[in-house]
């Protein structure tokens, strides 16, 4: 009789401070059933990771429109897997040009989202890739 | 992951994460992991804060995590919000309110959602604190969620449950009279910088007077607390510094006067019930629904050949018999 459900921590890196659109995917996913863990702007991949790990989420969810994230995707992922969290899944969305997808994929992010995504879709590729685990 | 209570026991914060999150998900063998880190637990001061929504519960928690730091006390924060009963989802934000303390190995800070639990706290809380305890955290702070005046469960959970009123709430002294005052060990008047602080502040004390006099709370007497304006912060830190003092009053006080393990008697003997339930009562009601014989049995009481009665003294007599 066990009740799984699963959880999103959703972050904000870099120096921009607008988070709107971060508070509508919150609400969103909240909508679909998910736990969301929402930690606002401004937060160093450090803290990042470590509140993931604390929190136990199935998925972070960055978001960053400052052109950062070319460092702050892949250090959040890497801190990750160094603290034997690998298996949490990173995901992104922004304004990410597609000559950097490349290498995010590489630096360990599951999927990136760019400005065109429906909150249909993120939900959709939640759903599909989560896997419940033991 | 195999070895979880192993791992929490050696201190492994990803595996005690882990494990909170079998509790909340009710993984039946949550129960290997627990019964490997119980005896290990009872050893941490349990800090209830509730009060209503926006009360500022989340902003003294923060606060408080950092005075307890300062007195080289850890820390672990168990924070309540709602399930959404419509999607089952929720949106857990208390932790926005912390996030300085984020990467200091000294605190754990853990969001739960209410999964439909009634009384203001989630159903793994109770669990939770014990796998905070054996992380060795001197101080666990559960924040409830603070929807209403029914959230006494927090009392079964804390050793000093802290009662954060604010002033312009219309009903505070409404409150009050409906049971707060039988679980506050401490009032909180919050956003103090408010119109309304200071009268606030004089009927709470006059309440807490009231069941003085009537004999209420032993001989604590329950104190109450300006804390000043979260825009000030020195002014504010020093008022949730003082706070942490009377908190670690009230700890001296109940272990002064041995009733620190009298304040869990509650929660404990819930803890028993379960338990047992778990153990006696969920295997044979699964045995009778592999069978299909619950199926037969409510058939049978349907068409009144037998009644509830008769038919549980011969389940309890055939299980009772097996087991000798
Ligand atoms: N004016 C004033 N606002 C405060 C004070 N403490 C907290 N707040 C604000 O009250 C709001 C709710 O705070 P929060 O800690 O999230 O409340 P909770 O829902 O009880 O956890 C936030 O916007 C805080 O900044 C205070 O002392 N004075
Ligand atoms: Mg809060």
């Amino acid at each position: 009789m066990s009740d799984r459900r699963i959880r999103i921590l959703l972050a904000k890196p870099g120096l921009d401070g607008h988070d709107r659109g971060a508070r509508v995917l919150a609400r969103c996913f909240r909508d679909a059933g998910f736990e969301v863990i929402y930690t606002g702007c401004h937060q160093t991949p450090e803290q990042i990771a470590s509140a993931a790990v604390q929190e136990d989420v199935d998925v972070v969810g960055l978001s960053c429109l400052s052109g950062a994230h070319k460092y702050l995707f892949p250090q959040v992922a890497k801190l990750l897997q160094d603290e034997g969290a690998g298996d949490i899944m990173v995901i992104g969305g922004g304004i990410i040009p597609d000559q950097d997808m490349q290498a995010l994929y590489e630096a360990g992010l599951k999927a990136i989202f760019t400005p065109g995504a429906t909150l249909d879709s993120l939900v959709e590729w939640i759903n599909t890739n989560v896997k419940p685990r033991a | 992951m195999k070895e979880l209570g192993k791992k929490v026991l050696a201190g492994d914060i990803r595996a005690a994460s882990r494990l909170i999150r079998n509790l909340e998900d009710q993984i039946p063998e949550t129960n290997i992991a627990m019964r490997e880190i119980f005896a290990h637990t009872g050893n941490s001061h349990v800090i209830g804060i509730t009060g209503a929504p926006g009360a500022g519960k989340s902003t003294l928690t923060d606060e408080l995590i950092d005075a307890y730091r300062k007195k080289d006390k850890t820390v672990g924060v168990l924070a309540v919000d709602p399930t959404s009963p419509f999607t089952g989802g929720a949106l857990l934000g208390d932790r926005i309110r912390m996030l300085r303390h984020a990467e200091d190995k000294g605190v754990f800070v853990r969001s739960l959602a209410t999964r439909g639990a009634m009384g203001g706290i989630s159903k793994a809380v109770g669990e939770g604190i014990h796998v905070m305890d054996v992380l060795k955290k001197d101080k666990i702070i559960v924040e409830t969620v603070g929807v209403g005046q029914q959230e006494v469960e927090i009392i079964n959970h804390a050793h000093t449950v802290i009662v954060v009123l604010v002033p312009g709430m219309g009903d505070e002294i409404q409150a009050l009279k409906a049971g707060l005052m039988e679980i506050a060990d401490i009032f909180v008047i919050n956003k103090a910088d408010r119109d309304g602080a200071g009268k606030l502040y004089k009927e709470t004390l006059n309440m807490v007077k009231m069941s003085k006099d009537m004999g209420d709370n032993g001989s604590w007497t329950i104190p109450v607390l300006l804390v000043e304006n979260v825009l000030e912060p020195n002014k504010f830190a020093e008022s949730v510094k003082a706070l942490s003092d009377k908190i670690d009053e009230h700890y001296q006080y109940l272990v002064d006067n041995n009733l620190l393990s009298e304040r869990m008697r509650r929660k404990t003997a819930a803890e028993v019930n379960e338990a047992l339930w778990g153990n006696i009562l969920q295997p044979v009601l699964s045995d009778l629904h592999s069978q299909g014989e619950m199926e037969k049995m409510v058939d049978k009481v349907l068409s009144r050949q037998t009644d509830p009665y008769t038919l549980a003294e011969e389940i309890a007599s055939r299980y009772i018999k097996k087991q000798a």
